[in-house]
């Protein structure tokens, strides 16, 4: 069960899904992994059965972030870091902490709030054509530019929303899955990684670390070429939890070079028939982003591409049998990045 | 009107609309507007606040009082260690010493805080930035005092410098930029 909680009033989630589903009784636990929860839980259940000590298991995320008011959910969120060093005195935001990003690498790159805003454009196209998304309007760059500043140079259109949701994924062995079913996608590899707690111990602040060598362990652990990596996946859906996040994600796995990552939005090279399409569900930007269900809805997502089972206009062409979930559970405090593929992992 | 004030008649409204639902149909449910949802109004609050103990680094606190901003540093690698702790990461089996941070540096990035946290939305908006300090190598967060945002820039030079944090009235560490700001 990926859960964060806080703002929700019920603590013990696990056992209340279970007793609701019909579950009592069945083994259950809660992950954290901050906005990376839900990954966590997906690779607690991967572990489980690949250590043969399940022969199946439920991965199931949830959020409930309504019940709490916007302040209190950002109070929250914001002491999702270093608390003491950074919150109680100098009363950081999610938004802001990201933002600190976003001014260090749009002064690096010459990058305008206009390319930060293509992102938002993007995902709110596909969130249009995904009827689980929480945003189902698609929104223009001007409209972006006009929203008011949330944590500047971060405005609304640029931050994903307070969203309730959940989502579930069932985790079974070689021998169970193929009697349920004939269509089975395979986990081929998980990298993860943590970075420092405090933002102020980080070597740079245009990508973050912590997904650059999670990225590298899954694809060592695939057998892929990390140089060449677009080339050997069909789709992504990565963690754009702000639009900055979005290019960073692109730059940390490889798609593109070290301060390249916004020639492939500016030339919408991340849309359904370009170079690597990146949310196409509408990410966490418009599909929204209940904390601990997000990771879990990403592995969904996966699965539906994988299976040709997108609705029309937001599938991808799959030729390499393979897509890529990347989750950063705070500002690259934890990172998750899943290799999903058509075909079992070979060795 | 500052965001706390804002929110607070947010709830006060609530709790109105909540009070007269009760009065007139027995239970504290609101159908919210924009989605149509019942929602039931939690008649239990959970206040929250922490007593975190700082005792390993009183030291940090005792010095700030004197104008310094102190660091550790291992005995045995020589890394510094900033915000202070007292346990080497590369070698478990090393001392610390503290050490006083130099107080100038040159500003890396920086944000405007526009929607607050509940317990910070009595500030206006605020600066948080971030400082390198390159005689020592260390990173300090902290918040940048500068009326006109715009006159900043990545590796303009900034001071540490002390504050005293009110309404609250205790004692921090703020970035201050060397030029008028």
């Amino acid at each position: 069960m990926g859960n964060a909680g806080g703002w929700s009033s019920e603590a013990l989630v696990p056992v209340v899904v279970n007793e609701y589903s019909g579950l009592t009784g069945k083994g259950a636990f809660r992950v954290e992994a901050a906005c990376a929860t839900g990954s966590a839980a997906v690779k607690a259940a991967a572990d489980a059965v690949a250590a043969g000590v399940a022969d199946i298991a439920l991965a199931v995320g949830v959020e409930k972030m309504n019940e709490s008011p916007t302040p209190i959910v950002v109070e929250f969120i914001g002491r999702a870091g270093n608390y003491f060093w950074e919150f109680e005195n100098f009363g950081l935001t999610f938004p802001g902490y990201y933002a600190l990003y976003a001014t260090y690498y749009m002064q690096k790159y010459g990058v305008k709030e206009e390319d930060l805003c293509e992102v938002a454009v993007k995902n709110h196209y596909y969130g249009s054509l995904n009827p689980k998304a929480q945003f189902q309007r698609r929104i223009t760059v001007e409209e972006c530019m006009k929203s008011r500043y949330i944590a500047w140079p971060l405005k609304l259109y640029d931050c994903s929303p307070i969203t309730d949701g959940a989502a579930a994924v069932i985790l079974a062995s070689e021998e169970l899955a193929t009697k349920i079913t004939d269509s089975p996608v395979w986990i081929e590899a998980i990298g993860v990684s943590t970075g420092t707690a405090n933002l102020s111990k980080r070597e740079d602040y245009d990508g973050l670390k912590a997904a650059r060598i999670a990225a590298q362990e899954a694809y060592k652990r695939a057998k892929l070429d990390p140089e060449n990596i677009v080339k050997q996946i069909d789709v992504a859906d990565v963690h754009d939890c702000f639009t900055i996040a979005e290019i960073m994600a692109y730059e940390d796995l490889g798609f593109a070079k070290r301060g390249e990552g916004v020639k492939l939005i500016r030339e919408k090279q991340t849309y359904v028939g370009g170079l690597i399409p990146v949310n196409v569900d509408g990410g966490l930007k418009a599909k929204g982003h209940p904390i601990g269900a997000t990771g879990v809805s990403m592995a969904v997502e996966m699965t539906k591409q994988l299976l040709g089972k997108a609705e029309s206009g937001r599938q991808v062409t799959v030729k390499n049998g393979r897509g890529l979930a990347h989750n950063v559970g705070g500002t690259g405090h934890y990172c998750y990045v899943t290799i999903y593929s058509l075909s079992k992992p070979k060795g | 009107m500052s965001q706390k004030a804002e929110f607070e008649a947010f709830l006060k409204k609530m709790e109105d609309m909540v009070a007269f639902a009760k009065a007139q149909f027995g239970f504290p449910i609101l159908i919210d507007p924009r989605t149509g949802i019942v929602m039931w109004y939690d008649q239990r609050e959970l206040k929250v606040k922490f007593i975190i103990s700082v005792d390993k680094v009183r030291k940090f606190f005792e010095a700030l009082r004197e104008g310094k901003l102190l660091a550790t540093k291992c005995k045995s690698t020589g890394r510094i260690l900033f915000p202070p702790q007292v346990d080497c990461p590369d070698d478990p089996k090393s001392e610390v010493e503290w050490i006083e941070l130099p107080t100038e540096g040159e500003l890396i990035t920086w944000t405007i805080i526009n929607v607050k946290p509940y317990s910070f939305s009595h500030y206006p908006d605020y600066i948080v930035g971030i400082a390198r300090l390159p005689a020592v190598n260390i990173n300090v967060l902290a918040w940048v005092k500068c009326k006109d945002p715009s006159k900043l820039k990545q590796g303009m030079k900034v001071k540490i410098t002390i504050e005293k944090r009110e309404p609250e009235g205790y004692l921090t560490y703020q970035i201050v930029p060397v030029e008028e700001c």
